[in-house]
């Protein structure tokens, strides 16, 4: 008997025509439009981007880091975090010990250490500041210290099999917790006021238009950068494996799969990425402290991506900046509902909208494609 | 002797024996008291695939299974009925590394303790399951189901780097065609009838070439010619795999069957053909005569 030859699909690219044109033009945009019409379009004119314009997209790019990667860990493996806020504070607190150090001398009191320390009467820098003076080291430490804390702490959830609402809460219990620690003046981190007070990064300043600038697109290149990362894990087997944990996470291991060390790699990767947004926040809103790690800050992220669209990776991207770009309008205009409103935001998209605003998009193309 | 001296001797006779190894699945080895353990090699010369006994498991005082003992030819086909709540399930557990069993011995050949066993692990050792409820990964496409399933390295970085090469296309394709979904490559596999939902994660099964198949229900919710393919199909099974079928639909027992297991109350309580369990008296108490 001969069989037919049945045409198996062919394995997706990494982007489509659309999606590199898509791709480029954001890239174009971070890149070249933003800096002239922000440096060189004259303050007066109608095309200038003003420099709020340029700290508010600067900071919610990295909120769209973050999304991303609970986009990851949620969306595709089905794993709800309410920590990441956490790796995004740990690699804004590696990123904010080195901006200390950049100081130097200028700080109030004149002295070669942190002023908080000084301030503590301490003598000298802790054993955990050691490496904070070289800029290589703490470039590493900005992906390695939030990569380690999830490896760690994973590594026992995930061979406990701790799942669904229970690992919720218990990522939800360990930013807490780190919020708690960090809140002590004799850990070292600056307590209840964090690190601010920037001047310097690599010696230059840091409050410069320029600087802000460059920062801005190296958030960019940085979110656009991680998207591809992403995508290709996504459309690997990999993410496909991800996907089958989520669905069915027994038949993934009857197919002989582990799913522990497939969880273990994506909740790493995932906190690496925040570890990364947080540390290119901090230069730019100028102060890390440990507010940053409470609960609600970590289930916002989780809200931006379920607006936006789980398991669709553009939709969590959009997602963060439609519910930031209402918040920094909303506690303008009207601050006293800011918070009613995301709770019913929320509600409402886990009523009506179960795949996001990208799910609607794509519900409604597709109804006016086929009328 | 020493341990050492055993596993040194051990040794040289597998030097000795290694040109006869790998011709069949028992290494070409006829039956001896002088073999050597290969690790993750179904050693069958005892001609036996899968070996139970007194194997005991409770939950919260209630005997799931009590002093079951059971075993499977190499290339059988083997049914096996019982009331509900008989331990079929619980059994199939046990056997796929789900459940752990309070005591009893569970050999699958005659040298791999699946006890010692995670469930990745003896799925990669060449046993297969099938889930009452027809599991599959609702998101994923048919296509998608299958290549998750392919037989090949299961780890993180093979998974991120893995493309589908040409011989294991043609098996994919091969499995489509077995499982009649050949139409339905790219369709989301949440969007399957309950039948070929079952048909699919018999093809995940196939994909995975298990030595030991081990089928819960695979005929629920089939309609009348979709049993009948599937009756065909695990008839062509048979002798090259093992299988063991739990089933409750009779004239679909019938059709495969050549020997039946009674299985009430966690344990054996009859074995023969169909026609002889039919007879059994205790059987019919119990199970048969309502």
């Amino acid at each position: 008997m001969t069989t037919p030859t049945i045409h198996l699909p062919a394995p997706a690219p990494l982007l489509t025509r659309t999606g590199w044109s898509a791709f480029f033009i954001a890239l174009i945009v971070v890149c070249a439009v933003a800096p002239v019409l922000n440096l060189w379009v004259p303050v007066g004119s109608a095309l200038h981007m003003s420099d709020y314009a340029v700290a508010l997209l600067g900071k919610i790019m990295c909120y769209a880091i973050c999304a991303l990667a609970m986009d990851l860990i949620w969306g595709y493996t089905g794993i709800l975090s309410l920590g990441h806020g956490l790796f995004f504070a740990l690699g804004g607190y590696v990123m904010g010990m080195y901006l200390m150090r950049q100081i130097g001398r200028d700080g109030n009191y004149q002295s070669d250490l942190p002023d908080f320390m000084v301030f503590l009467d301490w003598k000298e820098l802790p054993w955990h500041w050691a490496l904070s003076d070289s800029f290589i080291a703490t470039l590493v430490l900005i992906v390695a210290v939030p990569g380690l804390v999830a490896f760690v702490f994973g590594w026992f959830a995930f061979r406990s099999r701790i799942k669904g609402v229970y690992f919720s809460i218990i990522t939800q219990a360990m930013t807490y917790a780190a919020m708690l620690l960090f809140f002590r003046n004799e850990t070292g981190f600056g307590g209840n006021n964090g690190f601010t007070d920037f001047k310097r990064i690599l010696g230059t300043p840091i409050a410069t238009q320029n600087m802000r600038m460059l920062l801005f697109v190296l958030t960019g290149c940085t979110l656009l950068a991680f998207f591809l990362l992403a995508r290709w894990l996504t459309l690997a087997k990999f993410g496909r494996v991800l996907q089958a944990v989520r669905d069915a996470e027994s038949r993934v291991m009857f197919s002989g799969y582990s799913p522990l060390p497939y969880k273990l790699t994506i909740w790493t990767i995932s906190a690496m990425m925040c570890g990364v947004a947080g540390a290119l926040y901090v230069p730019q809103v100028g102060i890390i402290n440990p507010g940053e790690m409470s609960p609600a800050n970590s289930i916002e992220i989780a809200v931006w991506a379920a607006v936006g669209g789980r398991a669709t990776l553009i939709g969590p991207v959009v997602g963060a900046f439609i519910v930031n770009g209402a918040k920094s309008w909303l506690t303008v205009t009207a601050p006293e509902f800011w918070l009613y409103f995301l709770g019913a935001l929320f509600i409402a998209v886990t009523l009506f909208l179960p795949n996001g605003v990208v799910g609607l998009v794509k519900k409604l193309t597709k109804r006016g494609a086929a009328q | 002797m020493t341990p050492d001296l055993m596993e040194e001797g051990a040794r040289r006779i597998a030097r000795v024996q290694a040109p006869a190894m790998g011709q069949t699945e028992s290494g070409g080895r006829a039956a001896g008291f002088a073999r050597v353990a290969t690790p993750g090699e179904v050693d069958v010369t005892h001609g036996r695939i899968l070996y139970l006994e007194d194997v005991h498991v409770s939950f919260d005082g209630f005997k799931a299974i009590n002093g079951l003992s059971l075993d499977i030819a190499p290339g059988e086909l083997r049914c096996i009925i019982g009331p509900n709540g008989a331990g079929k399930t619980t059994m199939m557990d046990i056997i796929t590394g789900k459940t752990r069993p309070d005591s009893g011995t569970v050999y699958f050949g005659s040298t791999i303790d699946l006890l010692r066993h995670n469930e990745p692990q003896i799925a990669s050792l060449g046993i297969g399951r099938k889930f009452q409820k027809p599991t599959v990964f609702e998101q994923l496409s048919v296509f998608e189901n299958l290549e998750l399933a392919l037989k090949t390295h299961k780890g993180v970085k093979s998974s991120m780097f893995f493309r589908l090469d040409s011989a294991q296309s043609d098996r994919l394709a091969e499995v489509l065609h077995t499982i009649h979904l050949a139409d339905g490559v790219a369709r989301q596999a949440g969007n399957l009838s309950h039948g070929q939902k079952q048909w699919l994660e018999i093809g995940m099964l196939l994909m995975q070439d298990p030595k030991l198949l081990l089928l819960d229900e695979p005929v629920a919710g089939m309609t009348d010619e979709e049993t009948a393919r599937t009756a065909e199909l695990f008839l062509t099974l048979k002798g090259k795999h093992s299988l063991m079928v739990v089933e409750h639909d009779m004239s679909f027992i019938r059709t495969i069957s050549e020997k039946v297991t009674v299985l009430c109350d966690g344990s054996v309580l009859a074995e023969g053909t169909l026609d002889q369990v039919q007879a059994d008296e205790r059987v019919i108490e119990v199970y048969l005569g309502r």
